[in-house]
């Protein structure tokens, strides 16, 4: 897996409100669903994709490649499955109608092909007797047999890149494991790349292989996932981490990262996390650090001067431990 | 045993009827509505069956439309009865929003006689050829049949001119539906067309559209159809033009609104993901689903067009006479009321009939097609 597909560099997107500019995604940054949307170039009006944002997909870049082209990229090399498969299925076309036609889209087939290879999807994402569900609607489908749906409608060109935004946070603990075993299972599969988008940092640790920690619409760390897990190098990440309920660990109160997410129409100047930061001084509040990408990827002054960390660094609110 | 062969007797005799077998199973509503429209076919078939015949020989194309009408409705009932024989009305397999809405719609009995009326109307309007003896437009002896009372050689009466009311109602319904049904399939095109796109690529498209709609809505509609028709020299034709060309925008208006809040839906957003283009997600994805308000807005507005156009008729703007329409009908008796009341209160009742008959549909449609609206039982 040396070879890249897809880098983001440099991604903005800048949605100009009446009140002001909201920076939704800033540098190499996923702000969830907009970063996404803005790899595959679908913000809408006031949202932009401001100018020296490069997404790099197998060194094509996306920003400047014409519409007609885009269109036949999306679903066919860089596709998406949704948060909430209740909605995210057309509820007046049957399933395999609906696989079909994506399939259509992108490839000159009959639609005897189509559906044969509709069918096959289900079979794939783990349908029972898909060759008879092929003709149900979506409503005699439930939740985790439509998130299958969805995810065999994204995968039914095999895309090179699926971005995956929050796919399990609507269903249920069981029927997410299934979905997340199923995605890992394909992604080996087909050999695919996968972009797990999550706010679940269970679910990222089982199937993420890299992972990068967003923060106020920036990337503040990356890192293998057993790095970013198990050292975390900047304090957000730290915060996040210590914030988890543990099993067989009793704890009067969970801890919490003190203060709330700025407006994004007025980050804080310096670092945007030093607000909330237990380590910050002085050179927080005035310079934006920048994002260091050696060996760990990591946006904060705690790298230059290791020094500075505050000795109660791990528990922000200075808990007191019976 | 001789019990039992008689049994099965008389089931593949009641199986040869539609409708019987349905009423031996005690599907009280499906078997008589089966029955009846059997036994109103075949009696137009035998109490006709001179003018059957002499479509052979006439070369008249309403004898051929009665024809083919007759036909095809025999046949439609008949495939309607074996099928709902066979297993129960329950089809096994995926249900479509149609068949969940159709199943909504028979609930409710006022838009099921809605739907009756309708059915009937338009068969007998088809039928019309077979079904009165007379001519609606010549002129025979004035003196010995103007104004007739409603008696069984005239069902409904006589005119001025002594033309059979019941002939020219029958005749003045086809001219009336065939306006009202292509007025309003141009309105309902135009109107979903720039409702969609309006809706879909909003901004400035949007804007644009939607000030020609507000525009065109505040004029008064029938000073404005009495105007354009002024210009002109009045015909069924041009009284069809303006009328479909008039009506859209409150169509547009009502897909517009459904088609703004479609496209923040999840799967709209998912179509353009998985690659598919603005006329595809538009015509594919955004219109069948704002079809259900779409088909409620067309039935309602079917009685309202009737309604307006028997109004201009009544005016002197729509059909002209000696062709009959309900409208100009109304007007024709409308001095004789006293003396003959029957020329202008048959056609008269012949539209309040059609109009109650689309709106029944219409509310009923909308309960149906509308899961919001539905009463869980």
């Amino acid at each position: 897996m040396s070879d890249i597909v897809l880098s983001v560099e440099n991604l903005r997107t800048y949605f100009h409100t009446e009140d002001g500019v909201v920076r939704a995604v800033d540098g190499l940054s996923f702000d969830k669903t907009i970063a996404c949307l803005s790899i595959l170039r679908l913000v809408e009006v006031p949202g932009v994709i401001e100018a020296g944002s490069r997404v790099l997909f197998r060194d094509r870049d996306l920003i400047q490649v014409p519409d007609k082209e885009m269109q036949k990229i999306r679903g066919n090399d860089i596709s998406m499955v949704f948060q909430e498969p209740m909605t995210s299925l057309n509820p007046v076309y049957t399933i395999g109608n609906q696989i079909s036609e994506t399939i259509r889209a992108h490839q000159a087939t009959n639609k005897r092909a189509a559906r044969a290879r509709a069918i096959e999807m289900l079979e794939l994402v783990g349908i029972p007797d898909p060759a008879a569900r092929v003709t149900d609607y979506p409503h005699e489908f439930s939740g985790g047999m439509r998130q299958r749906a969805m995810i065999a409608m994204a995968l039914a060109c095999e895309p090179g890149v699926v971005i995956a935004d929050e796919p399990t946070t609507a269903l249920d603990v069981t029927i997410q494991a299934e979905i997340l075993d199923l995605l890992s299972d394909l992604q080996a599969r087909l050999g695919m790349a996968l972009i797990f988008v999550s706010h679940d940092l269970g679910v990222v640790s089982q199937i993420a292989d890299r992972v990068l920690v967003m923060y106020a619409g920036q990337a503040v760390e990356g890192g293998t996932a057993a790095e970013v897990f198990e050292r975390p190098s900047h304090p957000y990440t730290e915060g996040l981490l210590e914030a988890l309920p543990r099993l067989g660990r009793r704890q009067p109160r969970l801890a919490v990262i003190p203060g709330s997410v700025p407006n994004p129409k007025s980050w804080p100047a310096g670092c945007r996390f030093h607000p909330r930061c237990p380590h910050a001084w002085d050179r927080c509040r005035d310079d934006a650090p920048p994002l260091i990408v050696a060996g760990r990827t990591c946006r904060c002054w705690l790298q230059d001067d290791p020094t500075r960390r505050a000795s109660t660094g791990t528990t922000p609110l200075g808990e007191a431990s019976p | 045993m001789n019990d039992a062969s008689g049994a099965g007797k008389r089931r593949r005799l009641a199986a040869l009827v539609p409708g019987l077998t349905q009423l031996r199973r005690g599907e009280r509503l499906l078997g008589l509505s089966l029955l009846m429209a059997t036994l109103f076919l075949v009696a137009v078939l035998v109490f006709a069956f001179d003018r059957v015949w002499a479509t052979f020989t006439a070369g008249r194309i309403d004898y051929w439309l009665a024809l083919f009408t007759l036909i095809a409705g025999l046949a439609l009932v008949w495939k309607l009865g074996a099928a709902t024989a066979m297993g129960a009305g329950v089809v096994e397999g995926s249900q479509s929003q149609w068949t969940l809405a159709w199943r909504e719609f028979k609930k409710n009995r006022a838009a099921l006689l809605g739907l009756y009326l309708m059915a009937f109307l338009y068969v007998a309007t088809l039928l019309g050829a077979y079904l009165t003896p007379h001519d609606p437009i010549a002129i025979g002896d004035v003196a010995a049949t103007r104004h007739l009372p409603p008696s069984l050689d005239h069902l409904m009466g006589t005119d001025r001119f002594g033309r059979d009311v019941l002939t020219r109602v029958l005749f003045g319904a086809r001219i009336s539906l065939a306006i009202g049904f292509i007025a309003i399939a141009i309105s309902i095109t135009l109107g979903t067309l720039i409702g969609a796109v309006a809706g879909y690529f909003g901004g400035v498209v949007d804007t644009i559209l939607m000030r020609f709609v507000d525009m065109l809505i505040s004029f008064p509609r029938l000073v404005l159809l009495i105007a354009v028709i002024a210009l002109f020299e009045p015909s069924i034709s041009l009284v069809i033009a303006v009328l479909g060309l008039t009506l859209w925008p409150s169509t547009a208006r009502i897909v517009r609104g459904e088609v703004l809040s479609l496209r923040e839906r999840d799967f709209i957003q998912a179509a353009r993901v998985l690659g598919l283009g603005a006329p595809r997600i538009i015509f594919r994805h955004i219109i069948p689903n704002v079809m259900g308000p779409v088909i409620v807005a067309a039935t309602l507005g079917l009685g309202n067009i009737i309604l307006i156009e028997a109004g201009l008729s009544f005016l002197g703007f729509g059909v002209q006479p000696p062709t009959p329409s309900w409208g100009n009908m109304i007007n024709d008796g409308r001095e004789f009321m006293v003396t003959a009341w029957w020329v202008s209160t048959f056609p008269g009742l012949a539209i309040v009939l059609t109009v109650v008959a689309f709106n029944l549909v219409g509310d009923g449609l909308r309960d149906a097609l509308d899961p919001r609206l539905r009463i869980r039982t």
